[in-house]
């Protein structure tokens, strides 16, 4: 449902200052979102100052700086540090991207970081995604066939493998779901523009063998048709996929097998 | 442990953080624009309706419509037509699977802004 506003516990308070560098000639100054679970007061930004000549290049090396030397509370998901795991999702100057992957350098001013948008917040940086998981799992992540198992493996032809680029290098990391509109209000029966390009790197799979059930189940008007075509999606995506050309894609098949 | 963790889990913000996008923007325009148009449509009806029935309720809603606030009212209208008309088109053309790309969505945006403008200024002109 549309709500504007946040919820009461949700408003963001102004938090703590944290002491400046000493003796450092260049300082960035971060704003972080932070929410402690345990006190149960309503989140708050905290302000910290580092030091970029001391420090990686980029948003993660920041992070990691901060929970390292300055303030070991701060909460965050991170792991593979190249942009192929997913983990440090989160919404950096205003758009979500991946910390790791997304330099200091890009951004002008003060550098702003919060959870990815409209998610239930487990503790600072880190949003429950259980919802974001179920739905990708509904949409059956994985190959069907029906005919009877080859001796070896299920061919493919370089053309249809083709169809797969631009579909199979997606990690997961809710970005683009959390930065669509139409997702911050409907979650609970929209599936959201990585479910949806998820599951039509199945549907178009050449190997797969329940194409028909595939669409059928997305033939409903809040699945998939609560994309309005508001591309916050492919604007966002860290790994510069196109979530909003998958979901079109979709779409026009359900209207072509109408005819 | 169950018993520290809070029963809601705030919400993350959403609309208070992200930083509006070009795309986005002309998202929710189309919808202003297509909502706008409907209450229009309304004072429009209500002129052709005065004008069939009598003289006294054609010049109260003319007299509206013509007043320095009619004629702007009207005039944010027109440019409101001609860019759900060509943001419409916009969709269209997504819809039959093309220029989802970010520079191809980019430019197409902004052709139709500078349309809508030109169209507009190109209807006062025709109409005046």
């Amino acid at each position: 449902m549309v709500e504007f506003t946040l919820p009461k516990n949700s408003r963001v308070t102004v938090g703590k200052t944290w002491p400046k560098p000493d003796g450092a000639k260049n300082i960035r100054k971060i704003r972080i979102y932070r929410y402690d679970p345990d006190s149960g007061a309503n989140p708050r930004v905290d302000t910290y100052f580092i030091d970029t000549d001391n420090c990686g290049p980029m948003v993660l090396d920041a992070l990691i700086k901060i929970k390292n030397e300055i303030d070991p509370t701060l909460t965050f998901r991170r792991s593979c540090r190249e942009g192929i795991c997913g983990s440090c999702a989160m919404n950096i100057d205003g758009i979500n991207t991946l910390a790791c992957i997304y330099g200091m350098d890009e951004i002008k001013g003060d550098i702003r970081i919060y959870p990815l948008p409209h998610m239930p917040v487990v503790k600072d940086l880190v949003p429950d995604l259980t919802n974001f998981y179920a739905q990708h799992a509904s949409i059956m992540p994985l190959l069907e066939t029906k005919t009877a198992r080859p001796e070896k493996e299920w061919r493919q032809s370089i053309e249809d493998r083709k169809k797969l680029d631009g579909l199979y290098e997606c990690v997961m990391c809710a970005s683009c779901s959390t930065s669509c509109p139409s997702y911050w209000w409907n979650s609970d029966r929209y599936l959201g523009p990585a479910a949806l390009l998820h599951a039509y790197r199945w549907i178009i799979d050449s190997r797969d063998e329940a194409t028909g059930e595939r669409l059928d189940d997305l033939e409903d008007p809040f699945k998939l048709y609560r994309c309005h075509t508001i591309m916050n999606c492919t604007r966002t995506c860290p790994k510069g996929l196109n979530p909003a050309k998958a979901i079109g894609e979709i779409k026009k098949m359900l209207a072509e097998r109408q005819m | 442990m169950a018993d520290s963790v809070p029963k809601t889990r705030p919400l993350s913000p959403h609309l208070q953080i992200y930083r509006p996008q070009m795309n986005s923007v002309m998202s929710i325009f189309h919808r202003f624009t297509g909502v706008g148009m409907g209450l229009t449509a309304i004072l429009v009806v209500w002129w052709f309706l005065a004008a069939a029935t009598s003289d006294s309720a054609f010049a109260l809603i003319d007299g509206l419509l013509t007043s320095w606030l009619g004629i702007l009212v009207m005039g944010v209208s027109l440019l409101a037509f001609w860019y759900h008309l060509l943001n419409g088109v916009r969709h269209l053309r997504w819809d039959s699977g093309h220029g989802y790309g970010i520079t191809a969505s980019r430019q197409s945006g902004i052709r139709v802004l500078v349309l809508a403008l030109v169209l507009s200024a190109l209807s006062i002109y025709l109409i005046f």
